[in-house]
């Protein structure tokens, strides 16, 4: 009687989880559909639509003048390492995807008929005749080479000034450059001599070829990683956002709680001229404290500064671990008068604030006025994480500004590419 | 009837020794692995044991976890590089620090008893004793042994 009784109570619970779990598929079904419309939240007056995925690890992106984007890939797809998006009917996503280039890299960048791009270790121009997107990939010239690709922090991002500089980073491969790196109680090296061939900014000629270390100038050091970076063509100078370190509460549990660990250090955004320190690995910046100080690593308490006073100051702090992977200053005149000029930032989104929940996964904008930060941040375009923020589904990567006006956004985790457009007054 | 009582009862003996060589992972290894995970392992390997991409690798039915059981303890006594290891094709930048001098061979053990039972996983647990006999093996790391940060 009871095992009846058991199994008929089984067999309804049976039920009742299938039909539920057949309801929850519709109901996601629906959502996806939804969302392959535009899936991301934008202020009021923007649109969003996909023109592109499934390109796989989709990291920067940039424009040509008649709107073809160039995408540089991290893993070769059907053995390409660029893809050409072309969309020759207007309908608002590529018709024509064509890969070239049997590399993997990050940056990707347009200046004075060339189109060029970066492997972990080394940078390739081709010739690209801009009114039609076509690309000469007979035409490559390999014009640096021999960058340090240590795994950590090993992808390059380019950007190119007016004359005839290009500039990269060369990430530190480590995290706060200790004796045994990301061991607990490992101390760092003073001086830390990584920074001879990395954690910094170098400049190359953007028009000569086999350079290396030998023919490239240090622009700037004491840099992390910098994933998003960019030539500010207003004030001509160049910018960029730094990754902070991680661990700081899994190390030092004693300086930093679990949610200080998540918001610290901050991730820091630099106006660099040449010459610049800016004091990594020695100092990270404080977001509770407001200040440049000691890494604990090098007997930092969160009061002592050291060195750190005389380093080269941030001129913005955002949030710890957001993992800013592209920067775009907005020259348009197609969005509203408050963006002209100002800073797209594209957050990879965290992975070191756990156990707290993870955060970024966002396109930030901040507002600028004479290359100077005129105000404070907000979300431009959320909604890359999906239901999941530990687990996002989209993690946005890289920013071009079309032609037009309009904003692209790819994502490095599908391989997604979004055309973000404003239709307000 | 008594012809059925010893079958049965032979075959709960039988069936019980079969379970003796599958049984479940030690219910207290699991409790004590879960607690040095979320301590250690959870800022790079991730609540869900999935890692981050590119970065730290996923611990989720790999045969770097569910494999070779004197593999996966040096990996822990040794650490990795970045880079060494390859799922799927793809490779994991960040290095993995050695482990021998912070976990003793019970937490080494309890740990990997846990990851190898959890996020979907199902292997036989790990011993102390076979962490002992890797440890016998492997190089010696003393973060003790290096120098505390001088003053700067």
């Amino acid at each position: 009687m009871y095992k009846l009784k058991f199994f008929t109570v089984l067999f309804c619970c049976t039920l009742t989880i299938t039909f539920t779990v057949f309801s929850n598929d519709s109901t996601k079904t629906m959502k996806v559909n939804r969302s392959a419309d535009s899936g991301l939240v934008l202020p009021a007056g923007f649109s969003s639509g996909k023109i592109v995925s499934d390109l796989g690890r989709a990291r920067h992106i940039v424009i040509a003048a008649n709107g073809d984007v160039f995408v540089k890939l991290e893993k070769l797809k059907d053995g390409k390492g660029i893809y050409r998006l072309h969309d020759s009917n207007g309908d608002g996503t590529a018709d024509q995807v064509t890969g070239f280039g049997d590399y993997t890299g990050t940056g990707i960048a347009i200046k004075n008929g060339y189109l060029y791009a970066s492997s972990d270790s080394e940078v390739f121009r081709y010739k690209l005749n801009e009114a039609t997107g076509v690309v000469d990939e007979a035409s490559v010239e390999k014009i640096i080479t021999g960058l340090w690709d240590k795994k950590q922090h090993s992808s390059k991002s380019i950007a190119l000034d007016n004359e005839g500089n290009i500039y990269l980073n060369i990430g530190m491969p480590a995290n706060v450059c200790q004796v045994e790196d990301r061991v607990k109680g490992s101390p760092g090296r003073n001086p830390c001599p990584l920074l001879d061939s990395a954690g910094g900014i170098w400049q190359f000629k953007a028009d000569q070829l086999n350079q290396s270390y030998a023919q490239g100038v240090r622009y700037a050091t004491g840099l992390r990683n910098v994933v998003g970076l960019a030539w500010n063509n207003e004030v001509n100078e160049l910018y960029l956002m730094q990754h902070g370190r991680d661990m700081l509460f899994q190390f030092y549990p004693e300086m930093f709680n679990e949610k200080e660990g998540a918001e610290n250090p901050a991730e820091e955004m630099y106006r660099i001229k040449k010459g610049a320190d800016c004091g990594f690995p020695y100092c990270y910046f404080d977001n509770g404290k407001k200040q440049k100080l000691l890494n604990p690593e090098y007997g930092g308490d969160r009061v002592k500064t050291g060195p750190c006073d005389s380093k080269e100051k941030s001129i913005f702090q955002f949030p710890g671990h957001l993992a800013p992977n592209a920067l775009l200053f907005y020259t348009g005149t197609k969005f509203p008068e408050k963006y002209r000029n100002g800073a797209f930032i594209a957050f990879h989104g965290s992975w070191n604030r756990s156990p707290q929940p993870q955060a970024g996964y966002f396109v930030v904008f901040l507002p600028f006025k004479n290359g100077m930060p005129s105000g404070t941040w907000e979300i431009f375009a959320n909604g890359f994480a999906g239901a999941n923020i530990n687990r996002a589904q989209y993690r946005p990567c890289g920013l071009a500004q079309a032609p037009d006006g309009s904003l692209y956004v790819s994502d490095d985790n599908n391989g997604t590419v979004w055309r973000i457009n404003y239709n307000g007054q | 009837m008594k012809k059925n009582i010893i079958i049965s009862i032979t075959f709960c003996v039988i069936l019980s020794s079969f379970r003796l060589t599958t049984q479940p992972p030690v219910k207290a290894s699991m409790l004590r692995g879960k607690k040095v995970y979320e301590s250690i392992c959870i800022a790079c390997h991730q609540a869900d044991g999935q890692g981050v991409q590119r970065m730290n690798p996923t611990l989720v039915k790999t045969k770097w976890v569910l494999g070779n059981k004197s593999s996966l303890i040096k990996i822990v006594l040794n650490g990795l590089k970045g880079g060494e290891i390859e799922i799927d094709g793809d490779e994991f930048h960040n290095p993995m620090p050695p482990l021998a001098a912070q976990l003793s061979d019970q937490q080494i053990a309890d740990v990997l008893t846990y990851v190898r039972n959890s996020f979907g996983n199902k292997a036989i647990a790990v011993t102390p004793l076979e962490v002992k006999a890797a440890r016998g093996v492997a190089k010696p790391v003393s973060v003790k042994q290096v120098k505390k940060p001088g003053k700067t």
